[in-house]
């Protein structure tokens, strides 16, 4: 199938590529990930019309079962009354209280986890002596998800603010630890050769050569560091929490308010994807340095 | 950076395979130490050889077994749901530029509501019961599979398709010989986290919603009756069960995936 001869012979020996903005590129360019290429707005605007479609069809659906009585609301609140909530939820304060709490926790503890996560993941990246003793134990703790040392914590720490640090900071160390030993490791050889050649230090090496190759891995840690974070602070705040947005959550499941449930789902959700974009814009302004090279 | 200074030191002089056996055992000293030293009188603080009994006691009893078969039986239906509709739908997405541009969004929307929130609708719809966990587990396994079955077919580099028009391939011997193969290690991938994201799933579920066997609700239980080595003998279960899981993955993707290690050696 990956003919050799194919692929090392000039490409324009294939047929030529349908049209389209990506057949100006040798199908080579063409078929690298070139996610982050400038798109054309209108292309741009015709995907965000075609995204709206789908979601309010079953929002109109959702709300006309409520309407004509299919579900019963105790069941399935209609999304206007969920999203009445939310607007109340809102206009109190009550959600920018729990939020404020549930991102004050996600940040320390994501903090905590990301120093530790880029220290760990750097020196066994850097020391194979290091890796060595260190690397199996790490494995073995990475194995046991964080909900499973929930109960181990509660009995040691209690179910303070200290729990959720501590969980969530082990959250996002795995992920931000692995991912960075992985870069690291993963520079490509005859970068460092090259900079051998030219005598580089041990500092320059690191500075100039492993610490720019490396990024890419070690952000994509760093994002699944936040997503588990998130993830972790939701699942505690669900287990052992009197206040922050996963409260709020099991709060309303007690009163049997659905809609209140729904609401921070909501609310949930809207964080989760707000976490992501930011992740994903800061990404791109972290790698700018990469697109002239495409 | 591979230039290490050869200091002859401590560190080097244990050899590198047994390196990681060195800071458990240093653990596992340390805490019999502690223990055996009297102090702290805390009930928190048990032997290492108590967690050992609690172990051999929960595997003599059968204990063990009932809470594990019921976790994992929970787990593989909530996986094999999950994992076949999300084949599916992502197969769809991937395959079609409509259903992608109309579902898309929304799918990537939706998968931004942290897993764990879902727990107390589903509750409210299923109740306590197996039901709303295995529904629980299937959520857990569905996004991953999804995510990496629509970037799989994605993926697939023009070129290849080029050249099975190119060979007259039906659609049917495309999708054999040209798109499967092509798409098989993000596939994999995204089987292989639908699993791992199943068992995490399945210990959420049992937490949440306690009712009824399985190692989470042996954690919830030890923790409630302060018996530390039960919770740290669960704690090393959950562990092993992650562990088999990859290890049953690592082989499958040797086997499965073995015709890539070929082609590239064939260069």
């Amino acid at each position: 199938m990956a003919n050799p001869a194919l692929n090392g012979a000039s490409s324009g020996a294939l047929e030529p590529p349908p049209a389209g903005p990506v057949a100006a590129l040798p199908p080579a360019v063409a078929a690298a990930p070139v996610a982050a290429a400038h798109k054309a707005p209108r292309a741009w605007a015709w995907r965000w019309l075609w995204a709206w479609p789908f979601p309010l069809a079953v929002l109109a659906l959702w709300q006309l079962s409520a309407v004509w009585g299919w579900v019963p609301e105790q069941v399935l609140p209609p999304p206007a009354a969920v999203f009445k909530v939310f607007g109340e939820l809102l206009a109190s304060g009550e959600l920018w209280d729990h939020l404020r709490i549930s991102m004050v926790r996600v940040f320390a503890g994501f903090g905590i986890g990301l120093s530790l996560g880029l220290l760990l993941g750097g020196a066994m990246g850097l020391s194979p002596t290091f890796r060595d003793y260190v690397f199996p134990l790490f494995k073995a703790f990475s194995q046991v998800p964080v909900i499973g040392w929930l109960p181990l914590l509660i009995l040691v720490v209690g179910i303070d603010e200290e729990l959720k640090f501590l969980l969530i900071a082990k959250a996002a160390l795995v992920p931000v630890a692995i991912n960075t030993c992985q870069g690291i490791q993963n520079v490509p050889n005859r970068l460092v050769e090259v900079a051998r050649v030219y005598g580089f230090t041990r500092w320059q090496m690191l500075r100039k050569v492993v610490f720019p190759a490396a990024t890419a891995p070690i952000w994509n840690g760093v994002r699944y560091g936040l997503t588990h974070a998130w993830l972790a602070l939701v699942v505690v705040e669900l287990l052992a929490s009197s206040e922050g947005i996963g409260f709020l959550i099991v709060y309303g499941r007690q009163l049997f308010q659905l809609d209140v449930v729904l609401a921070a789902v909501l609310a949930v959700g809207i964080v989760g994807f707000v976490i992501d974009k930011l992740l994903a814009v800061s990404e791109a302004w972290l790698l700018r340095w990469r697109k002239p090279g495409l | 950076m591979s230039s290490v200074n050869v200091q002859r030191n401590l560190f080097h002089k244990v050899p590198p395979r047994l390196r990681g056996w060195v800071l458990p055992l240093l653990i596992l000293a340390v805490w019999w130490a502690v223990v055996a030293s009297g102090a702290s009188d805390s009930p928190l603080l048990v032997s290492p050889l108590a967690v050992w009994q609690r172990g051999v006691g929960q595997v003599v009893s059968g204990e063990l077994w009932v809470a594990l078969s019921a976790s994992l039986w929970r787990m593989a239906w909530g996986f094999g749901i999950g994992a076949s509709v999300g084949l599916a739908v992502g197969a769809l997405l991937g395959w079609s530029r409509w259903a992608e541009r109309l579902v898309g969004p929304t799918f990537h929307t939706l998968k931004q509501i942290s897993l764990f929130a879902w727990i107390p609708m589903l509750s409210m719809w299923f109740g306590l019961g197996d039901a709303a966990k295995i529904a629980f587990v299937a959520m857990a396994a569905f996004f991953p599979v999804v995510l990496n079955t629509l970037e799989g077919l994605r993926s697939v580099p023009r070129e290849y398709l080029e050249v099975a028009r190119v060979y007259e391939f039906s659609v049917w011997q495309t999708l054999r010989r040209v798109v499967a193969p092509a798409a098989a290690p993000s596939l994999f991938t995204g089987i292989q986290l639908s699993l791992i994201y199943s068992w995490l799933a399945t210990l959420g579920a049992e937490y949440l919603l306690a009712s009824g066997k399985g190692i989470g609700n042996t954690l919830i239980d030890g923790r409630e009756h302060f018996w530390m080595d039960l919770v740290l003998f669960g704690v090393v279960v959950v562990g092993l069960v992650g562990f088999a899981l990859n290890a049953l993955l690592a082989v499958l993707e040797k086997r499965l995936l073995a015709w890539r290690d070929r082609t590239i050696a064939r260069y």
